[in-house]
């Protein structure tokens, strides 16, 4: 057999091969033929990729998947580019959110003389699942067009910049828990730890949601640049919708009921979940000069609400998600030449 | 076939030539959501190949011709139009150099990225680590922010980190050609290497004579359609024969090519009007070259034989007549220049016409086109007539030699030594 080797092919190669005589390092393709199989065949029998017109959604989610390092690195990339030459860097993460709570607290709270207690802590809950759920959508829809150098030359699964977008979106939502634990701690609040799970279900149910209309836009984008200026507004528009700023229960459980065309935006059970585990107060009562003063804030509703809702609602991100990977898919076809 | 690295199915990529793209919601609803009249432009139109694993195939073609569009849909970063293409193994694709490097983080942290990018886990990162820096060359700017790379330290780091990604086909688009010579020769070691552990390889390139140097296969694209496949000489020869063609204007095989006759007009004034000058009793009627191989394509083979026909009339009856000849390469710097005097021939010119040959056996020049200049003159030196292009040729080299001359090489193992051996005697 070993007379079979021609004489050109490496001889250090060979050595460190010689007792396997499939390993055949020559360059003609008979031979590797010949030789049968080696372990890089085996390797790449287990692993054919097919580039069609269109992939299947389960192949997508599987390559995102076999990605999720890649969007590790992305959100790090994303968040030291963001910070970089900064001095104070990732402060500025607590800084601005902190910033938007000392706003809403003058206006609310002094300017038009709301005597909720503890309204920070309210803004605070609700704010802080608004916030990761618009950086993502936000910086998600963009991704696709900002990063036209690597969709352009680099094959992998394009969602993953999405996810990587709503990803880093994750990561100053850690930084802002750790604000809101500290204004917590200061202003004596507990929270409602029964309803952890629940408020947990509430995050996963926002992030997912996050994900799929940003993996949807990111792909709209490329060919309607309009989607990013208008999303900004849509955004504006949607965070009213929530009962961020007011509480739901007083500003609408009591005066229409629970209307259900207000649950249509998907947000509200999940604002409300964060609200229910954080201020942790369906009725709270305000001391003043002239006597209490009762706040209705969340619906008196049990776990078994919050909990129900969240999961109809993650049940519904899911399924867009899969909507939005299919249509992502449909549009990535063009993307290199849109671009 | 089972043992396919890479098999291009019938792919057709369309790309819409739009004059402008209605690219925001007022233009598309002004035009009634109608896309604005488009052209569309194929790309590729059909095009099938199956690369066998452990191949080399280089792809050949002029600029446009689909051969980035082809290898991007082999590596997934467009989808085709229609047709489908397999790939079994991991794949490295470096379309460009360092496509995702973050300018502000810092090579260590890029190799990382981009490594990822590519489909490597941390772990594998990890361990290739050093030899990404080591082949780099970047040991002291690693820890820099890539920003205040050189652009040739940047394709470098692309490169390094592409190479030891560890794929099982490595698609290369024209990026060999970065870099300076030496990292050039490193990266072309690189890829041989790559051949010998029995890796696919796929590359894009302009340079016929890589193609001859280091494939196994050679593919040549024409306006998206694939117009040859074969042996890479083969390959090389085509896509020169095509280039040629097109560049000339003129349809790929033209036997006028072949047989250039001297026209008067070719022949120059210099001969003409001056039939009273009895200083130039000698001058040229025309002149045909004639290859020795197959006269249907307007070039010879490397090996084949030339022979330069020359017809030429005596005004009057002259003696030692000396023919010269001096072939000239496309810079116009002289090949070889010889006479009849040199090579022994002597010639009387009775007065009349007469015909004499200029006999190239076995023609040694690689790859190029040639030009040749004829004289006719006394044997003290007097000039009868001279032609400065008195014709062309251009020669293609079959093998897989490259450089400008053939020479014939030898080449046998004299003795070895194994130090093994000695090494357990002691």
């Amino acid at each position: 057999m070993a007379l079979d080797v021609p004489a050109s092919s490496s001889d250090a190669d060979r050595r460190l091969k010689a007792d396997t005589e499939e390993r055949v390092a020559d360059r003609s393709p008979m031979a590797a033929e010949a030789g049968g199989t080696s372990e890089r065949a085996a390797r790449r029998g287990s692993n054919t990729r097919i580039v069609t017109p269109t992939v299947s959604v389960p192949q997508r989610m599987r390559e995102i998947w076999l990605s999720r390092e890649l969007l590790i690195y992305l959100v790090r990339t994303e968040i030291k580019v963001k910070y970089k030459n900064s001095v104070l860097g990732l402060i500025w993460s607590m800084v601005a959110p902190a910033m938007t709570l000392a706003i809403y607290y003058v206006v609310f709270q002094l300017i038009l003389g709301n005597k909720m207690p503890d309204f920070v802590i309210f803004l605070f809950a609700g704010l802080l699942l608004w916030n990761l759920f618009q950086l993502g959508v936000l910086t998600g829809t963009g991704v696709v067009v900002n990063n036209a150098g690597i969709v352009k030359k680099v094959s992998f699964p394009r969602e993953i910049l999405a996810l990587a977008a709503v990803g880093s979106a994750c990561v100053f939502f850690f930084f802002q828990t750790i604000v809101m634990i500290i204004f917590m701690i200061v202003l004596h609040t507990v929270p409602d730890m029964a309803y952890f799970p629940v408020l947990l279900l509430a995050l996963v149910a926002g992030i997912v949601l996050a994900c799929a209309i940003a993996v949807l836009l990111s792909a709209i984008n490329v060919y309607l640049r309009d989607t990013q200026h208008l999303i900004e507004v849509l955004l504006t528009a949607w965070f009213w919708a929530c009962p961020i700023v007011y509480p739901y229960q007083q500003q609408i459980g009591d005066k229409l009921g629970h209307v259900w065309i207000y649950f249509l935006n998907p947000m509200v059970p999940l604002v409300l979940t964060f609200q229910r585990c954080i201020y942790a107060r369906p009725t709270a009562v305000a001391t003043t000069k002239t006597g209490p003063v009762v706040y209705h804030v969340l619906p008196d509703k049990g776990m078994l609400w919050y909990g129900g809702l969240d999961l109809a609602v993650l049940v519904i991100g899911v399924v867009l998600f899969l909507v939005a990977l299919a249509v992502f898919g449909r549009l990535e076809g063009n993307f290199a030449e849109e671009l | 076939m089972s043992d396919f690295a890479v098999d291009v199915r019938n792919v057709s990529k369309r790309f819409r030539l739009a004059h402008g793209q209605y690219n925001t919601v007022k233009e598309r609803l002004i035009h009634g959501g109608r896309r604005k009249a488009t052209e569309d432009f194929w790309a590729l139109s059909d095009v099938s190949l199956t690369v066998k694993e452990g191949q080399t195939v280089g792809i050949l073609g002029r600029n446009g011709s689909g051969k980035s569009t082809l290898l991007k849909c082999i590596c997934g970063v467009l989808q085709p139009t229609s047709g489908e293409v397999a790939v079994r193994g991991k794949m490295a694709g470096l379309l460009e150099l360092g496509a995702g490097f973050q300018m502000d983080l810092t090579g260590r942290e890029n190799i990382y990225l981009n490594g990822s990018l590519l489909g490597m886990t941390k772990s594998e990162v990890d361990r290739a680590f050093d030899a990404i820096v080591d082949f780099s060359e970047l040991e002291e700017f690693i820890d820099g922010p890539v920003k205040f790379y050189s652009s040739g330290m940047t394709v470098r780091l692309g490169f390094a980190v592409a190479v030891n990604v560890d794929p099982d086909i490595l698609v290369i688009d024209e990026v060999l050609a970065v870099g300076d010579e030496r990292f050039q020769r490193k990266c072309i070691d690189r890829v041989k290497q790559f051949q010998k552990e029995g890796r696919t390889i796929l590359l894009v390139t302009h340079a016929a004579d890589t193609v001859r140097s280091i494939c196994d296969q050679g593919v040549v694209l024409s306006h998206g359609r694939m117009i040859a496949e074969g042996e890479p000489g083969e390959a090389t020869r085509i896509f020169r024969e095509r280039l040629m063609a097109e560049g000339a204007g003129m349809s790929v095989v033209d036997p006028a090519l072949v047989a250039v006759p001297a026209t008067p007009d070719m022949l120059g004034n210099e001969t003409t009007g001056d039939d009273g000058d009895t200083g130039r009793p000698v001058r040229f009627r025309s002149v045909h070259r004639v290859f020795s191989g197959d006269n249907a394509v307007p070039y010879m083979r490397t090996g084949d034989d030339l022979t330069i026909r020359v017809e030429f009339e005596a005004l009057r009856t002259t003696e030692d007549v000396v023919f010269s000849l001096e072939i000239r390469d496309d810079t116009n710097n002289a090949v070889m220049r010889t006479d009849t005097s040199i090579i022994g021939l002597h010639l009387d010119a009775p007065q009349g016409t007469g015909v004499m040959h200029f006999g190239i056996v076995n023609m040694p020049m690689l790859d190029g086109s040639f030009s040749f200049a004829l004289g006719i003159q006394s044997r003290s030196g007097i000039l009868y007539d001279w032609k400065e292009d008195a014709g062309k040729f251009e020669v293609m080299n079959p093998g897989r030699i490259t450089g400008s001359v053939r020479m014939d090489v030898h080449a046998a193992l004299i003795s070895t030594e194994s130090s093994v051996d000695s090494a357990a005697l002691a």
